[in-house]
């Protein structure tokens, strides 16, 4: 392995720009002749638009235009899409309500779009949004998710009674049943999984331009995704048409599932710039980041599992409300469906699964995809039931996972997904080691000592990404491929540029995909550049998210990149005089086998571009590749996570002492920035687990909606983390790669819960496990434990 | 409109602006120095701090009028000579940043803990230290250990101060 190959923990070349200032995101961007958005947001979860008064505020100093709901539906711009199609029980499509850019006639979430005020400055167009009146006809709102499609809830949508999206299901309901019928024992839990708030620290920005020359429009967008986006303003809402629309998501700081979509802002950004041809800019301030971003999670679900005389876990079934918000976000309905209860089975050989989803609307922000994306969900259910069951049938958590671990692969799930590679047993092992699961007892002894509680938690987690087989998803609703392009430039001189439709946000791709280039080609990593973000410069895309990058994306520039080599051989073949047949390519370098002779890959190269040593109607000159690539199955990353924590019952305060996780992700192309992958992950699911949780008051009002309410983690609310991997290579890409993006925000949720509750001795903890939950639960415990 | 002096990264620079500008608004729309980034609005995340004579502060709630005839520090005036600080260097090393939004924030913040708290820091002090900047991706373990680097070389070399 070299210094800059696959595997190799190699320094960041994306790092020296964001160490010194020189980064260059969307807030960054600034055009000639800018104005500046400022949108005029709901302050009701849900009423009647009955009169907009702009007099004043269009007289305001600067303000160059002012725009309503009135003003899209005259230009007959679309409305925002949800790109997932899910069929309820009874075959009947999901119920869409309308969601146009700006409220038309009703607002249904505080922080809806009223109006959008343009002016010179950003502090003009605020200060004139102050003299908008706003005459709403306030209606009750339906916030509860658990209640939310309950008779007598106010609708949120006339096209969705009982404010319900679908009513979706998934499995064998008859042998579930009998199964359960048929059980030894059965665990039951209710449990929620808390809405959370993605936080990505950059917050959302765009910046529209027009150009009447060529009527071409740009925008300037925080995406995870820019060809989506393109393709989304271009098909759907229609903007423009894709060759007349640029959208470029340059340096992006942070995504976490909440840059995929296309929202409101972004879309009116890119159309004023061509009602008013100007620059139209804004960036959320981190209120209108909390009020507006597509939040995450929101289930509310009852679990059961059957176990048999054995300790074998037969059949599991769920029932789930999942909270999709006011509007049906880009990929909303995809979420608490096919990227949940797909992964039920978690590391387990279950018979039998059945689970049913019903999916409402409420008044309160959208909600889709953040980090792991139904995932954890799935995650957080299973593996909180199968701790359950193991305490109530007195077997040692580790042990009874063990149990009734799947041991050979493929396996195929009762819920679609066929599992192609793992060794859960040996990550259980390695995991068990390293944390000193033989030690704790006595450390337990030393805690209570003190007069604190320890508990070990632990999650043996699976996911499914590397998102996804088109033909698959698509068979499931998916409106769009999820197969992923690369194409590969080869410079005259053997320099090369990569255009990738992956979009990196954090993930390092300037420097992984450079040491794939860089191993493949031979040549030095400094020679590779990685070029993303621009739909002017990349042809098509489908972006980052589902810890996809490196499986999909990676393949197609592995695909682009065999083209290459096989073109190049030609090339060499025609300079060396010998047929490609008889060329070997290594460590950059072209030989005629058996022989000496040689030619290296620059040379090649500018032996493809002279064109000299060739006829061009035999060979075309040039050396550039491109290649799409789909996946064969999804990935499935899984490992396991042991939280150790300690708990002080006089305060309720939870201090984790240790975090051990043993992950498989496949083939490693860059050690380094796959644990900060992982050690990003755990953070959040910490956060969910012990800080987190977006709460609204029963009027629809956003309580959490400042870092002030909001408790994000901070570096004193976390330990080092102890991070191993082992690998059993993924056999549906050629590069072995299965992702590691989201799977320490899947697994850690019920590690540190599990870890509380074993700590407690009883299951009554919710998340976020607050000091005042804790502080709670452990009277609950102490009084408990003084009456036995 | 006001007018404002102060020099930023060792240069002098003036300019007329409204009275409620922020430094950050300053140093990011007036002199297009955008490697101070705004986070937040409520002085919690730390994407905005720069130095203002010597010491960290948070830009987005500092008004640019109070820094009439300061000193101040930007992540851009950190390197010197096309050399990194020991702090960035650090950053870069232990795989400290991943966005890179918070990053900036992050490394005034930590050149400014070991201006105050000397070269010797141990993992509580540096986690207790950071309290003011939140990273969304990391998890801070690899900033923790950037620190605890960043804080040693500036020790050796004896180059505790920044550019003030």
């Amino acid at each position: 392995m070299s210094a800059t190959g696959i595997g190799a923990s190699v320094k960041r070349k994306e790092d020296i720009r964001f160490i010194t200032g020189k980064g260059h995101y969307v807030d960054d961007v600034n055009r000639p002749g800018q104005a500046y958005a400022y949108f005029l947001r709901s302050p009701h979860a849900h009423a009647t638009i009955d009169k907009i008064d702009l007099a004043a505020a269009k007289s305001a100093p600067g303000v160059a235009a002012i725009f309503t709901g009135d003003d899209i539906a005259a230009d007959k711009v679309g409305g925002l899409i949800c790109g997932w199609m899910i069929h309820s029980k009874d075959g009947s499509p999901m119920k869409a309500g309308a969601h146009p850019p700006l409220a038309q006639g009703k607002v249904r979430y505080v922080g809806d779009h009223v109006a959008v005020v343009i002016a010179d400055t950003y502090a003009q167009a605020r200060d004139a949004a102050e003299k908008i009146v706003v005459d709403y006809g306030v209606l009750p709102a339906a916030v509860d998710t658990a209640s939310a499609a309950n008779a007598g809830q106010p609708q949120v949508h006339d096209v969705a009674p009982n404010n319900t999206v679908f009513n979706w299901h998934i499995g064998d309901k008859g042998a579930t049943d009998a199964a359960f019928a048929a059980a030894a024992h059965v665990t039951r839990l209710d449990l929620v999984n808390n809405r959370l708030v993605p936080n990505a620290m950059e917050p959302r920005a765009a910046v529209g331009e027009y150009d009447s020359g060529s009527d071409c429009l740009t925008l300037y967008t925080t995406s995870q995704n820019p060809h989506v986006a393109r393709l989304v303003l271009s098909a759907f809402i229609g903007i423009a048409p894709e060759h007349k629309l640029r959208v470029i998501a340059p340096d992006v700081g942070g995504g976490f599932g909440s840059k995929i979509f296309i929202y409101a802002e972004e879309t009116v950004c890119v159309w004023a710039a061509r009602k008013i041809d100007r620059p139209v800019k804004w960036t959320a301030d981190r209120t209108e980041a909390f009020l507006s971003d597509c939040h995450g999670r929101d289930h509310v679900s009852h679990a059961e599992i059957a176990i048999d005389a054995n300790g074998k876990i037969t059949a599991l079934r769920a029932h789930t409300i999942a909270n999709l918000g006011a509007y049906l976000s880009t990929f909303a309905s995809s979420v608490p469906t096919y990227l949940y209860a797909l992964l039920l089975s978690g590391q387990y050989d279950i018979k039998n699964i059945y689970a049913e989803v019903d999916a409402v609307y409420t008044n309160t922000a959208p909600v889709d995809a953040y980090r792991g994306a139904g995932r954890p969900e799935a995650t957080f259910l299973v593996e909180r039931i199968v701790e359950i069951a193991a305490r109530e049938l007195g077997r040692d958590p580790a042990e009874f996972r063990r149990a009734n671990f799947i041991g050979s692969f493929p396996h195929q799930t009762p819920v679609i997904l066929a599992y192609d590679a793992g060794n859960y047993a040996l990550a259980l092992d390695k995991a068990l080691a390293a944390a000193d699961y033989k030690g704790v007892a006595a450390r337990k002894a030393a805690s209570a000592a003190k007069g604190k509680l320890r508990g070990v938690g632990f999650s043996a987690y699976i996911e499914a990404c590397g998102i996804a087989p088109s033909a698959a998803v698509g068979s499931l609703g998916a409106g769009v491929g999820l197969w992923e392009s690369a194409e590969v430039r080869v410079n005259p001189i053997g320099t090369v540029e990569i255009l990738t439709g992956s979009h990196s946000h954090g993930q390092g791709h300037e420097t992984t995909f450079a040491q794939l280039v860089s191993s493949r080609l031979g040549i030095p990593f400094e020679n590779v550049s990685i070029v993303h973000g621009d739909t002017d410069k990349v042809q098509m895309g489908m972006g980052t998210y589902g810890s996809r990058s490196g499986a999909v994306g990676m393949s197609a520039i592995s695909k682009a990149l065999d083209k290459i080599e096989a073109k190049a051989k030609k090339v060499a073949g025609y300079v060396l005089e010998a047929s490609d047949q008889d060329i070997e390519f290594k460590d950059g370098k072209f030989t005629v086998k058996g022989t000496d002779k040689s030619i290296d890959f620059g040379s090649v190269a500018l032996q493809a571009y002279i064109a000299h040593k060739f006829n061009g109607q035999e060979l075309e000159p040039g050396l550039k590749e491109s290649a799409f690539w789909d996946p064969t199955n999804f990935t499935f990353p899984a490992g396991v996570h042991i939280c150790e924590l300690e708990i002080d019952p006089q305060t309720g305060v939870v201090t984790i002492d240790r975090w051990t996780a043993v992950d498989d992700f496949g083939k490693l192309i860059n050690p380094m920035i796959v644990e900060g992958q992982v050690h990003g992950g755990i953070a959040q699911g910490v956060g969910q687990a012990l800080f987190e949780g977006a709460v609204y008051n029963s009027d629809g009002q956003l309580l959490t909606a400042s870092y002030m309410d909001y408790c994000m983690p901070r570096a004193d609310n976390l330990p080092s983390f102890h991070i191993e991997t082992i690998e059993t290579a993924c056999p549906s890409n050629p590069l072995g790669i299965k992702g590691c993006g989201e799977a320490g925000a899947i697994a850690s949720p019920p590690a540190v819960i599990n870890a509380i509750t074993d700590a407690l001795g009883h299951e009554n903890v919710t998340m976020p496990a607050t000091p005042q939950v804790v502080w709670r639960a452990a009277q609950k415990a102490v009084m408990k434990r003084a009456a036995e | 409109m006001i007018q404002v002096s102060m020099t930023v990264n060792g240069k002098a620079v003036s300019a007329h602006v409204d009275p409620r500008t922020l430094l950050v608004q300053f140093l990011r729309e007036h002199l297009r120095l955008t490697g101070t980034h705004v986070g937040c609005d409520t002085s919690q995340c730390g994407a905005c701090v720069v130095h203002v004579d010597g010491r960290a502060i948070k830009s987005c709630t500092t008004l640019a009028a109070s820094c009439h005839g300061a000193h101040v520090t930007t992540i851009e005036g950190l390197a010197h000579d096309g050399k990194l600080h020991p702090m960035q260097q650090a950053f870069q090393d232990n795989h400290g940043l991943q966005c890179g939004f918070c990053t900036p924030g992050m490394i005034m913040s930590a050149v400014d803990m070991v201006n105050r708290k000397g070269p010797d820091l141990d993992e509580t002090t540096i986690r207790d230290e950071l309290e003011g900047n939140i990273c969304r991706c990391t998890g801070y373990h690899n900033i923790v250990k950037a620190v605890k680097q960043g804080a040693q070389e500036m020790g050796s070399q004896s180059q505790p101060k920044a550019a003030e």
